[in-house]
């Protein structure tokens, strides 16, 4: 216990600031208006706002079961592939509602990628193919540039050149994870969601993944769930701050980490509960 | 307990620990010993009778004279076991697919497991007369016996034994590789058959050959709907000949010579059943490589 609170106490350097980000290719907003979300009975996610800034990192914060998941899984419609769960209120892409009439799940998860907390590279496909997977699932021919491409945006093409017919599975865990969001970026996403996808990882491909998040802005909006503060702390220009499926506040990640409005952000990011 | 060292292992630990090793090895070998002994018998009686010849001719039927090989029941057990897997298979595989990705805990997918559950302890000798009284009766397709109501009872056997099997295997699939490929926009049936088939590919396999291997050795599906006969059979609307019948036939002669192509025609079974399952293997270690 003591050791979590020392970490969470220790003085967090604050992200970047925006300014220093070249933005290649300007991405999608998202807004979450009034948002909530139940499994079965259980009202996991109540009357949530919440905007993502276009090629900007939002850090969604908070204990564990508050309900950081389950808000961003309801941004790609992820939530209503679990049997007995359903989602109100509205997920603007820009100005379309992903959840609108006629609105193409395949589409909105095409234009908003995810990389879970776990890798999970598919274990019948090599390095390659993997990449590739996404563009083949939805139907779209796949080149040699594209992977080669998706696999710079993840910082992995140079340890997986020559072994591009290898198994996914058989690279380590933190190679895993930026083959996955090799993957995610390979059909062009304009957000990227990201659930904790470091928090199986040891440190030094945890470095690697933030570093990541700091260049993939320039590309895609990122919303990232974490329970590390000082990963927040670095990699976010925006905090959001969840407490049992409530937004308690959101704001610039400095001002969130050093200065928050409300008490209990306060008690959280200092380590008083959580 | 104060002190950092570990107490040794007890001798009373180390005594159960033998004796559970003991019984475990003990238990093992009492297994291996049926399996040895068949396969012992197998190849000295069987051995005998092999020759190329044994493969290449077809059984005479005369009592006395040469009794000739065993030709037209290694083809009919192929042609109708291969029929039947033709079908099984892939319907036995769709049904799994069905259970495991679109019915889940409906009713209807609790109707249907329990179903099989039932079929795959229904005697093999009732699928048999089941397709006896509704086909072979009825003279459906112009014909009597016919090789392909043998393989319509061998298929409704072999469907449960798929079915448990590629169901079984399915759900090993972790979630996580459905939601990786709903996450990247792909639809329903293309995660079912790019992503968990795939992965689940090594597993049905082994449980498809279970079935072939159980419907190849089976006699009683096929005593009243392919009947047999002597000569090679190339026509599924004829009666047509197999290992297992051939063998029921010859194994209660009364001559030395019948009764040694039965031990031959059981230990050629064995040895296909084997093969198969070594390509099997290989053709999956291949496919796992590229
Ligand atoms: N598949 C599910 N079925 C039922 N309830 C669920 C399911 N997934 C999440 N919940 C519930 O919804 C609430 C929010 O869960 P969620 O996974 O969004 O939390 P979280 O903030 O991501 O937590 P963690 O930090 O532990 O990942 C929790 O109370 C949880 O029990
Ligand atoms: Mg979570």
């Amino acid at each position: 216990m003591s050791d979590l609170a020392a970490q969470r106490t220790t003085t967090v350097r604050p992200a970047p600031g925006p300014a220093l980000q070249p933005v290649a290719s300007p991405a999608r907003a998202v807004t979450v208006e009034r948002l909530n979300a139940w499994y079965g009975d259980q009202h996991s996610v109540k009357d949530l706002t919440l905007s993502f800034a276009p090629n900007r990192a939002t850090a969604l914060i908070g204990p564990s079961g508050s309900g950081k998941s389950t808000v961003v899984r309801c941004v790609n419609r992820m939530h209503e592939e679990i049997p007995g769960a359903r989602a109100s209120g509205r997920v603007l892409l820009d100005d379309t509602d992903v959840y609108g009439d006629g609105v193409d799940v395949v589409a909105v998860r095409r234009a908003i990628g995810m990389v879970f907390q776990k890798p999970n590279p598919f274990p019948t496909m090599s390095i390659f193919d993997n990449v590739a997977a996404g563009l083949r699932l939805t139907a779209r021919k796949v080149s040699h540039d594209q992977v080669e491409s998706a696999l710079r945006g993840a910082g992995l093409w140079e340890e997986v050149k020559d072994r591009l017919a290898k198994p996914g599975i058989g690279l380590s865990g933190g190679q895993q994870q930026r083959l996955c969001i090799a993957r995610a970026l390979a059909v062009e996403p304009d957000v990227l969601l990201m659930d904790e996808p470091a928090s199986a990882l040891d440190p030094i491909s945890t470095l690697k993944i933030e570093e990541l998040v700091q260049e993939l802005k320039s590309r895609v909006t990122i919303a990232i769930v974490t329970h590390n503060m000082q990963q927040a702390a670095r990699v976010a220009d925006q905090t959001a701050f969840m407490l049992d499926g409530e937004l308690v506040e959101v704001g610039p990640t400095e001002k969130i980490f050093t200065n928050p409005d409300d008490s209990r952000t306060e008690e959280y990011v200092t380590g008083k509960f959580g | 307990m104060s002190s950092v060292a570990f107490a040794p292992v007890s001798a009373r630990r180390r005594r159960t620990d033998k004796l559970a090793r003991a019984s475990v090895a003990l238990l093992t070998g009492v297994a291996l010993v049926p399996l040895a002994l068949i396969l012992y018998y197998l190849v000295k009686q069987g051995i005998g009778a092999i020759s190329l010849d044994f493969f290449t001719t077809d059984p005479t039927g005369s009592f006395l004279g040469d009794p000739g090989g065993i030709k037209s029941a290694i083809l009919g057990t192929v042609l109708m076991v291969g029929l039947a897997a033709a079908v099984a298979v892939p319907v036995g595989v769709g049904v799994a697919v069905w259970l495991v990705e679109f019915g889940r805990a409906s009713k209807l997918a609790h109707a249907v497991r329990y179903f099989i559950d039932v079929m795959t302890g229904v005697p093999s000798i009732v699928f048999g007369l089941f397709v006896y009284i509704t086909l072979v009766i009825g003279g459906a397709g112009g014909s009597s016996f016919a090789a392909w109501k043998g393989s319509t009872a061998l298929a409704l056997l072999m469907l449960p034994i798929v079915t448990r099997s590629a169901e079984v295997v399915l759900l090993l699939v972790p979630d996580a590789l459905r939601e990786a490929a709903y996450a990247l926009g792909a639809p329903r049936w293309k995660v079912v058959f790019r992503v968990v088939l795939p992965t689940a590919l090594p597993g049905i396999v082994t449980g498809v050959l279970l079935a072939v291997a159980r419907a190849a050795g089976e006699t009683a599906p096929l005593l009243f709907t392919a009947a047999a006969v002597n000569a090679t059979a190339f026509n599924y609307n004829d009666s047509m000949n197999s290992l297992p019948m051939l063998i029921f036939k010859n194994v209660g002669q009364a001559q030395d010579r019948l009764v040694t192509i039965a031990w031959g025609a059981a230990l050629t079974l064995v040895a296909m059943i084997l093969m198969l399952t070594l390509l099997a293997r290989l053709i999956q270690r291949r496919s796992r490589l590229s």
